[in-house]
């Protein structure tokens, strides 16, 4: 009876998991075709098979710096993210202070704002500023949902360090900065990895503030991906590359934090 | 833990509290702003007071489509959050297995949004999608680019596809929290598999489903992008939600006053929601260890 309950399980997850692949191969599969082969018959896997379609992205500026500028963008977030929310989530899970649970809800309400009206006024405040269609103006607006996250993240983290550490430290007459990047950052390692992947993951998936901030110099891939659309139609094979192309990235970071995962996931609260 | 009360740990916050707000505040006061004028262009404005508000109350636009939206929220909650609970429970949990399978579930919430909806649009062709494709063929009669349902039905199945695997990956890494000593006990005891569940594993699942219930429900009420790649909100209104509502309003028609004060009350509701939502589960929490006090 045991083998059978595992079988089923098994058989459960790989269902599942053909769910979830599924349409990923699709994109892949039509990646590697030509458009007449996507338009004129349904195939399984490319018979025709044509690398054109990553050739045409490679070698197209103005398609690789759509790349370019959105890892920019998501590492000038992550950065600035991991610098701001560490001392503030600190000072959330040690120290009471006035407001402090206001501030905690606030900080989450960000979350919460419906970002279509508020493109306009992101536009001109920025505009305004004179940040428009920079990096930094795409990296600052997304702040506006990863810091929220990150300080969530890690003060579930740092809540699980005990804080005699904290007060040995300082009896063996450690300062401040000294103890909370020689032994604080080093305990809390793996939160900072599962912060470093949902702060990557909610800014690289964003297109909607991403656009609005940016026109040329700061283009995201995801806008530069409504080219595709022309006057002789879409260009099907060419919109799967660059689709698959955008999967690549969060291959890897999720990657380096699989080992991490499990703990994380559950952001430091079990 | 105990906290200190110290004060000066404002500097702490700080240079958090100060870009978060450079962000939030200004844009929140300018969308106020509008909420309360009747713009027609940059050098032109009335003041009119609460009139939007007012409106709001009265435009079926608005209210049918926030109709839709609590539609569409309460499906993916009840889609999701146990399909994503049984996900969870048939994970590998050691072995190469389980961190491929990890990965791989990852995948679609790494993938930008846009993205998400050129796939399910191809996907779902009939002509080119193997999804719709295999559909004809089966004899079921499906296109979701002219049915109303099967709009729906897409858009839902896409956002079951894209965000299944949070609240799996949330319930999973619940579930590996729990010390094996409370497996071999139910062992002993001869506990059914359900047993198992109902008073081992799901009660130690109840903070990360709160996050994953709190997500679910904040993300999948603010939904714009995928549904506007996939179906650009038709036919007809049967996928316009919300936000895509407000956004024709703002932008395509330039009502910017009434747009901003849904958005306001929008903004509220998403809010009063969560909250409620998130006190109740505390206070759940207080009674159950008050309770155990008592013992």
């Amino acid at each position: 009876m045991a083998t059978n309950m595992i079988s089923k399980r098994n058989l459960g997850m790989l269902m599942y998991l053909i769910f979830v692949l599924l349409p990923i191969y699709w994109l892949l599969n039509m990646s590697f075709k030509t458009n007449d082969e996507i338009l004129g018959q349904l195939t399984l896997w490319p018979t025709d098979f044509t690398l054109n379609n990553y050739i045409t992205i490679f070698t197209d500026a103005s398609w690789y710096m759509g790349y370019v500028n959105s890892m920019t963008y998501v590492a000038m977030n992550l950065v600035i993210t991991l610098l701001v929310s560490l001392p503030a989530a600190y000072a959330f899970s040690r120290y009471k202070f006035v407001g402090d649970k206001h501030l905690f809800f606030w900080l989450l309400s960000n979350r919460m704002a419906p970002p279509a009206v508020f493109l306009l006024p992101f536009f001109q405040l920025y505009s305004s500023v004179g940040l428009f269609d920079t990096h930094l103006a795409v990296a600052l607006a997304h702040c506006l949902f990863t810091i929220p996250l990150a300080v969530w993240i890690l003060e579930g983290f740092m809540s699980g360090v005990p804080r005699e550490i904290d007060e040995t430290a300082y009896i063996d007459g450690y300062s401040f900065g000294r103890f909370f990047i020689k032994i604080f950052i080093p305990m809390i390692r793996s939160g900072i990895g599962v912060t470093a992947f949902f702060t990557f993951m909610f800014s690289w998936v964003e297109l909607l503030l991403a656009r609005t901030l940016t026109s040329v110099d700061a283009k995201p891939i995801s806008a530069v991906m409504t080219r595709t659309v022309g006057a002789a139609g879409i260009d099907w094979g060419v919109l799967a590359a660059a689709g698959v192309l955008t999967i690549i990235p969060g291959i890897l970071v999720i990657w380096f934090v699989r080992n991490h995962v499990a703990k994380g996931f559950a952001l430091g609260r079990v | 833990m105990n906290k200190i009360p110290n004060n000066k740990a404002w500097w702490l916050v700080l240079p958090m509290f100060l870009l978060v707000a450079f962000s939030a505040i200004i844009p929140l006061m300018t969308v106020v702003n509008y909420s309360l004028q009747d713009i027609f262009d940059q050098n032109t404005a009335y003041f009119v007071g609460v009139e939007w508000y007012q409106e709001t109350l009265r435009n079926t636009r608005l209210h049918d489509s926030l109709l839709r939206q609590f539609g569409f929220s309460f499906s993916v909650l009840i889609i999701e959050i146990p399909l994503g609970i049984a996900v969870a429970l048939m994970m590998p949990t050691r072995g190469w297995q389980a961190s491929a399978v990890l990965i791989l579930l990852a995948l679609p919430l790494l993938i930008p949004w846009n993205v998400v909806g050129t796939i399910w649009q191809v996907f779902a062709r009939g002509d080119i999608g193997l999804f719709g494709w295999t559909l004809n063929n089966l004899g079921i009669d499906y296109n979701y680019t002219s049915n109303p349902l099967d709009a729906w039905l897409t858009v839902l199945l896409m956002d079951v596809w894209h965000w299944t695997s949070l609240v799996a990956l949330l319930c999973y890494s619940g579930l590996r929290a729990i010390p094996d000593a409370y497996y071999q006990a139910a062992k002993i005891d001869r506990a059914s598999p359900w047993a198992v569940f109902r008073y081992i594993q799901l009660p130690r699942l109840k903070n990360v489903l709160v996050i994953g219930v709190l997500l679910r429900f904040m993300d999948s009420f603010m939904i714009y992008t995928e549904p506007f790649v996939l179906t650009g909100g038709g036919p007809g209104t049967s996928t316009t939600f919300l936000s895509q509502t407000l956004t024709q309003m703002a932008i395509g028609q330039f009502d910017i006053g009434p747009a901003a004060a849904f958005s306001l009350v929008y903004f509220l509701i998403v809010l009063l929601v969560s909250w409620v939502f998130f006190t109740t589960i505390t206070h759940m929490e207080r009674s159950d260890n008050g309770n155990k006090h008592d013992k």
